[in-house]
């Protein structure tokens, strides 16, 4: 298929692995921050094709995994309010609060609806007049053009029963973050190419300076991240530091110009906090004082809903690379993918369900586990 | 700025536990499973139903018969490629023909919505006895509710379809061996992707139409030539990912796919690709799954293939004593990755 199979060609995928392990001349360890890549990396098994050489930390750049216990509280009590309906990205509903999630509020009678844009949120209120349409503005920089979009729109067309709930992150800040985190292990970053193809590179350039480290822009498919990471082993083994562009068909150094400027209007930098770390400053993105009818929390009178996050999961050492599932107290016994205590053991491509599938395949099944 | 501790990085994790029924329970994956062996067969198990097949062998008067029952829910009723009365005929006569069994007749029950046009009633009652016809299963009892206004979805229909059992071709769940070949008998994905864009209202550049199809004659092919088929499977919601895991649990046997020899259209592929779907979780309506031991596979794939719903059929893995219970894929790129159940539905990824 176009656009898709030329990114995917073993011919040329197992030469690229081959000079990544001719090329590092000791182990590495990586970073792909954005959960698109992850996926690729788990489902293509590019982390089994590397094994030795090069080490992929998954980090945090999912929007579903980082988005706080107090955000979904704040969606489940407004999806459960008569007269609203709430709107969000599928993959929200399945996210825990702290006691339900948003598939039990729909099924206890509130109006949850998947959409696949925040356009398609704002076109259900002007046909829902009488009800208040609220979408789940969730993600990093990628999501927010369309997010601000929506909210510009809304203001232009005069559409007043529609609003936001926001939670947006960015990613420059969570690199800081991860840099700073005693006992980091991470030695380079594959940049996520579609949050550069919005934002440009240029607020990297700094980071890659400040913490000595290799970031390369990197595309979704496996050969656009098998690129990346020789881009940055290539990096390492000279001992250079730069931010390069590995996605050079989407991703130019200014970015999105009128995207970013479309954030620019609608949104404004805001400390916020992210599911288990707690607070990030100036890591994430609110609207601006003059869209303030627009803002779900305001409208709703949420702002005084506060939840402090559990912390008995082990999930952040094992995203961070300090901990390997095998070695957590709860891995294959309290922890199983039937009985998760984190997303990691969630989801098949959760860095602790891949090694307890894979203990599981070499026959080595887990304490209290049936093979 | 000061240093930010991580430790406690805690993901999203679904919640397991309910107090009610969700669509996801609805889904073929793993809240399916337990709802079934949880709610139902704790009340209702025999040795028939704990079989957990597409159907029960049971035994009339001396005669072994086969039956099976479905419920149609699909909305909307009529979809690129079929509709929901085609839909019920196909579904329930193709869970009696992964038996082994031969169907010989059908039961249709109605519950209708107030307010229903009956010129739809008309086209799917129309179109339900013509699938019925071109499958020579006549429709032999049948049962008529009509509920208020809002209280279904247009309309609902069950289907229960019996079947002639034949003692010398029993394919079944349990009987995966290792070595055992698996083939599709045609490209997966297409009935659930044209539903989900027919119901999302999502234009692509072709129209995806469902591969609702019959196919008894298929198994009767195999059946004519006794080619030693070990297991059937139409893989519907859940899709082939969910048929694969469910057979190598029951068989306690591992399970191999290859990513490069799966087929998938391009226009199902394109849809999946951008909503974040995976096409093996995508529910078929027109595709079986054969496991035949490896000197059999030749001859059941120039069987399949001299059908028209069989013309691409091709090998997608095999059976191993590897990692019983487990389906493996191997990558384009020669990795691995397990082929898990997934606990509900599968919803779009934002990322």
């Amino acid at each position: 298929m176009k656009y898709l199979t030329e990114y995917r060609d073993a011919s040329i995928a197992l030469p690229l692995i081959e000079r990544i392990r001719k090329t590092a001349t000791r182990p590495w360890t990586l970073m792909e921050v954005c959960g698109g890549q992850t996926h690729t990396i788990v489902r293509q098994g590019l982390d089994e094709l590397l094994d030795g050489a090069v080490e992929m930390i998954h980090g945090p750049g999912c929007p579903v995994c980082v988005t706080p216990l107090e955000q979904i509280d704040k969606a489940l009590q407004l999806a459960a309010r008569p007269g609203v309906i709430f709107t969000s990205f599928g993959d929200m509903l399945r996210v825990p609060g702290s006691d339900c999630d948003l598939q039990q509020v729909r099924a206890r009678g509130g109006q949850v609806r998947i959409v696949y844009s925040p356009l398609d949120a704002l076109a259900l209120a002007q046909r829902n007049p009488e009800s208040e349409v609220v979408f789940f503005a969730v993600g990093f920089e990628t999501t927010a053009p369309a997010n601000a979009m929506a909210v510009w729109r809304a203001r232009e067309l005069g559409v007043t029963n529609f609003s936001v709930l926001v939670s947006h992150v960015t990613v420059p800040p969570a690199i800081r973050a991860i840099m700073q985190s005693p006992g980091n292990r991470v030695q380079g970053f594959l940049a996520a190419g579609h949050v550069c193809a919005v934002m440009g590179w240029s607020e990297y350039e700094p980071l890659a300076e400040q913490y000595k480290i290799p970031i390369v822009v990197t595309g979704f498919e496996p050969l656009d991240i098998l690129e990346g990471i020789l881009m940055a082993v290539q990096q390492l083994e000279d001992g250079r530091n730069e931010v390069e562009n590995q996605y050079v068909r989407s991703v130019r150094r200014e970015g999105t110009p009128p995207a970013r400027a479309r954030i620019e209007d609608v949104f404004e930098l805001a400390d916020r906090k992210w599911r288990g770390i707690g607070e990030i400053p100036m890591s994430g993105l609110r609207l601006r004082e003059e869209f303030a009818a627009f803002d779900a929390e305001r409208k709703f009178g949420l702002g005084g809903i506060t939840v402090n996050e559990p912390a008995e999961c082990r999930a952040g050492d094992v995203l961070t690379g300090r901990l390997k599932p095998p070695l957590c107290a709860a891995f294959g016994t309290r922890c199983t993918p039937e009985h998760p205590l984190g997303a990691l053991m969630v989801s098949s491509e959760g860095a602790c369900a891949a090694y307890y599938h894979i203990a599981k395949h070499r026959g080595a099944a887990p304490a209290g586990v049936m093979a | 700025m000061t240093a930010i501790e991580i430790a406690g990085l805690v993901c999203a994790m679904p919640i397991t536990v309910v107090d009610r029924v969700q669509l996801g329970h609805g889904s073929g994956g793993r809240m399916s499973a337990t709802l079934l062996s949880e709610r139902f067969l704790s009340h209702l198990s025999n040795d028939a139903l704990a079989q957990l097949g597409d159907g029960s062998v049971v035994s009339v008067a001396g005669a072994e018969i086969v039956i099976s029952t479905d419920t149609f829910v699909v909305s909307p009723l009529e979809f690129p490629g079929g509709d929901i009365g085609s839909l019920a005929v196909h579904g329930t006569l193709n869970d009696v023909a992964m038996m082994g069994a031969r169907p010989v007749c059908l039961t249709a029950g109605f519950v209708l919505e107030e307010g229903l046009p009956i010129d739809v009633l008309d086209r799917i009652v129309r179109s339900m006895s013509e699938a019925a016809r071109r499958a020579g299963v006549p429709v032999v009892a049948g049962d008529t509710k009509v509920v208020e206004r809002g209280k279904a979805d247009g309309l609902y229909v069950n289907t229960t379809a019996i079947g002639a059992a034949d003692p010398d071709f029993r394919p079944g769940p349990t009987r995966a061996r290792a070595g055992d070949l698996i083939i599709t008998s045609a490209a997966l994905g297409r009935h659930g992707m044209a539903i989900m864009a027919a119901r999302e209202g999502l234009a692509f550049e072709s129209t995806i139409t469902s591969d609702s199809a019959c196919l008894v004659e298929l198994v009767e092919g195999l059946k004519a030539a006794r080619v030693d088929v070990h297991v059937l499977r139409d893989p519907t919601r859940g899709g082939a990912a969910s048929a694969l895991n469910e057979i190598a649990s029951a068989s306690r046997v591992g399970i191999e796919i290859d990513e490069h020899a799966l087929p998938v259209p391009d226009d199902v592929r394109a849809a999946c690709e951008m909503l974040g779907l995976d096409p093996l979780y995508v529910a078929n309506e027109g595709v079986l799954l054969a496991f035949v031991p490896p000197a059999e596979a030749a001859r059941a794939l120039e069987i399949l293939q001299s059908y028209e719903l069989g013309a691409d059929a091709v090998c997608i893995g095999r059976v191993v004593d590897a990692h019983p219970g487990l389906v493996a894929l191997r990558t384009s790129l020669g990795g691995t990755r397990i082929v898990d159940l997934l606990p509900g539905d599968q919803l779009p990824r934002i990322c």
